[in-house]
């Protein structure tokens, strides 16, 4: 058990920055889930972390100890990995033995551990098979297996769920959750699926380029994103954006987005002030944009004029695929809206939910104004 | 369209499969007829060939036909009412019965053999003689086509063969171990010079033994190595190291990382990764190289005549002086030819599993 600190750490590649300055505190007992397109960092600052892969500044702390020089068998930690990496050619039992036996651990106490892991996984019955023999479920439970008997201050979990089929997916993803209660262990989980992350993470790192993005938990990831990136990347369908600024008519405050005009809702105008005058992109989530007969009561709504572009029906909701001038973007409607292609149509949007980025000082990553 | 597709592919199995009989009809053929002299009696060896022993048509002597002193045989001749001249009946005149008469010897032995085409089966005259006489080293007695009985010295193929394993055994491990050991520190460890060295490793395939030969005897005879197993093996494994690093290391380096890592992760060091993983999962690859450098070595001439010589003759050369000192006994020969073909066939049959996996594995994963 123990916290892992992530101190200005730099990774690079020859010329090729794989962390920069990354500074994250994960604490004991902490689900962080590590999230990122692919190439962002991740898996590189998960390896750094396991001493598969040397840092170039910076230090990387296990509880107290710097383990930036630390050999990875010694760092107490263990690791899963995306293909398995079983041994091919040893059962199931000596794959999950095979850590303990290298640490000279007494027999009974090896066949107990692995044992006990075996059934808290229910692979009890494979342990004389070999790796060949076994289904993708079973391989990753194995893999699990390994990990656990070593009972190690940190698990790493490297995009394990990747290789399964999407039924298997959500079935082991409850049981890696079941496991961190059960373990009471740091766990730090890289994915690139936001779904596992919004579903397991006590806290989320979006990690982008290199550069760690926000660090926050699931819900306040969902609601306050720091900035475009992680407004983006999280949620799916991913978020509007229009590029629009912020005027004034009279007493109101309102952001023009061209072909249509939203009202600032009262309780933000303040924050907004400074930015009158200014280019701004304006955010909104496909589920703050409603059918206006549908729409919860207690919103501060706006009504815009849509084309509808395309329907997706998908049974519990409908996704509409909405134009406005040069605008393109995506509604979450109530499933009893009926619209046809090409129809007009009257959309409210939840300006109680409403992000504003402010593209004048980062123009590559806006910064969310809140 | 569906049956012109399957009659289309029935008549390309039928050639590939024609193609591939005749091919190893003219391989096995040949292969037969030594096996089977080797077992043949050599009397018989210096008077037919080995086909005699499968049932066969053949003229046999039913009969001998004895000319009385009052007949002049330099005139015609009348035999079962056929008149023919001395030179006729030498040649042999046929019968319409199918019996075909035939002068013995010359004119004054006046007489004629009368022989029958008759169904010959199978001839079981075999014998483990020429086996024995060609692995033994002793002095050895044969009989040649007229019966006369032949003294010679034996080769003594039985301490060749000896020598060829002694030659073999360790020039195969030797190398293989050591190829291993390389091809994974070149595939998976980080050491400054890691491409350089390997590519000289590599460049030194091109480098044809043949020239090597003569300093290395040169060396050898200053260290008192030549003539020795150890000088040999050395050379063998010298000869063999760069295809095997380079075979090995392409093997070893289709390992996934995640299972070396896995292993780090689980606290082995690299010696206990080499061990436990590496070797176990190249076994195919080791087999498949083991298989070539011990045939290589079995059938060497060249690297054995010029750093073991007389001493220690292996079998290769023990299989060419018979061929120089007694090139007419065939009997010998294919036996002896067999004996040192024995041991590479054992091991390619019983290996060859591996030989075609292992020689796929470097270039196609899977």
């Amino acid at each position: 058990m123990a916290s892992v600190t992530y101190d200005h750490v730099w990774k690079k590649f020859g010329d090729f920055v794989a962390l920069n300055d990354v500074n994250l505190d994960i604490e004991d007992r902490e689900f962080l889930v590590l999230v990122g397109p692919s190439g962002c960092g991740k898996t590189t600052a998960l390896r750094c972390l396991a001493g598969l892969e040397d840092i170039t500044d910076g230090e990387v702390r296990i509880g107290d100890q710097v383990v930036n020089d630390v050999a990875p068998k010694d760092r107490d930690i263990a690791m899963v990995f995306q293909s398995y990496a079983l041994y091919p050619h040893m059962t199931v039992y000596d794959n999950m033995a095979f850590g303990l036996k290298l640490r000279k651990l007494p027999k009974e106490e090896i066949q107990k551990r692995v044992e006990d892991a075996a059934e808290i996984l229910g692979i009890g019955q494979l342990l004389q098979r070999k790796p060949r023999e076994l289904s993708g479920g079973q391989r990753q439970r194995v893999a699990l297996g390994r990990a656990i008997v070593r009972e190690p201050k940190v698990f790493l979990f490297d995009e394990p769920l990747s290789n399964l089929d999407a039924k298997l997916r959500v079935q082991t993803r409850a049981q890696i959750s079941k496991l961190h209660q059960r373990l009471n262990t740091t766990f730090i989980y890289v994915t690139h699926d936001q779904t596992e992350a919004m579903t397991m993470a006590t806290r989320i790192a979006v990690i982008n380029k290199g550069i760690l993005q926000q660090v926050d938990t699931p819900q306040q990831l969902y609601d306050y994103p720091d900035n475009m990136f992680v407004a983006g990347f999280i949620g799916s369908p991913s978020m509007n954006f229009f590029n629009g600024k912020f005027t004034k008519e009279g007493d109101e405050m309102i952001v023009d987005l061209g072909s249509f005009k939203v009202k600032v809702p009262e309780n933000r105008k303040e924050l907004y002030e400074r930015l009158v005058g200014q280019e701004i992109i304006f955010g909104i989530r496909p589920e703050d944009i409603h059918n206006p007969e549908y729409a919860p009561p207690s919103i501060i709504a706006e009504e815009v004029e849509v084309d509808v572009d395309v329907t997706e029906l998908m049974g519990n909701e409908i996704f509409l695929y909405l134009v406005s001038g040069d605008h393109n973007f995506v509604a979450r409607v109530d499933p009893r809206t009926r619209v046809e292609m090409g129809d007009k149509i009257t959309v409210t949007f939840n300006m109680d939910n409403m992000h504003i980025f402010d593209p004048v000082a980062d123009p590559d990553n806006p910064v969310a104004i809140r | 369209m569906a049956t012109s597709a399957k009659s289309q592919k029935r008549s390309q199995q039928f050639w590939t499969n024609f193609i591939l009989i005749i091919i190893s009809i003219i391989w096995l053929v040949p292969i037969l007829g030594i096996l089977i002299t080797s077992f043949r009696p050599s009397q018989e060896v210096f008077t037919s060939g080995w086909w005699t022993i499968l049932p066969h048509k053949e003229n046999i002597e039913v009969d001998r036909i004895s000319i009385a002193d009052s007949v002049d045989v330099d005139g015609p001749i009348t035999i079962e009412g056929i008149t023919a001249t001395f030179d006729e009946w030498r040649t042999g005149i046929e019968l319409d019965d199918g019996r075909f008469i035939q002068w013995y010897g010359n004119k004054r032995n006046r007489e004629l053999v009368v022989y029958d085409e008759q169904w010959v089966g199978f001839n079981t005259d075999l014998t483990l003689k020429n086996y024995s006489d060609v692995i033994g080293g002793k002095t050895i007695t044969y009989k040649d086509g007229q019966g006369n009985t032949i003294t010679r010295y034996g080769n003594n193929l039985g301490g060749a063969f000896l020598n060829s394993l002694a030659v073999s055994i360790p020039g195969t491990i030797i190398p293989i171990l050591i190829a291993a050991f390389a091809a994974f520190g070149f595939a998976w460890l980080n050491f400054p010079g890691r491409n350089i060295l390997f590519t000289i490793i590599v460049a030194l395939l091109v480098v044809p033994l043949q020239i090597a030969l003569v300093p290395i005897l040169q060396d050898y005879v200053r260290m008192g190595l030549n003539g020795t197993f150890l000088g040999i093996w050395l050379a063998h494994a010298g000869f063999g190291l760069p295809l095997a690093t380079y075979l090995l290391f392409n093997y070893i380096s289709t390992i996934p990382r995640e299972i070396l890592e896995s292993a780090y992760i689980d606290g082995a060091s690299n010696f206990t990764i080499f061990t436990r993983l590496i070797l176990p999962l190249s076994v195919p690859a080791l087999a498949s190289f083991a298989i070539f450098q011990f045939l290589w070595l079995w059938n060497d001439y060249l690297v054995a005549l010029v750093f073991l010589g007389e001493k220690n003759k292996t079998v290769t050369i023990a299989v060419a002086e018979l061929v120089g000192e007694k090139g007419q006994d065939w009997q010998l020969m294919t036996s002896a030819a067999f004996v040192s073909m024995i041991l590479p066939l054992v091991v390619f049959l019983s290996l060859q599993r591996y030989f075609v996996r292992g020689l796929m594995a470097g270039s196609v994963k899977g």
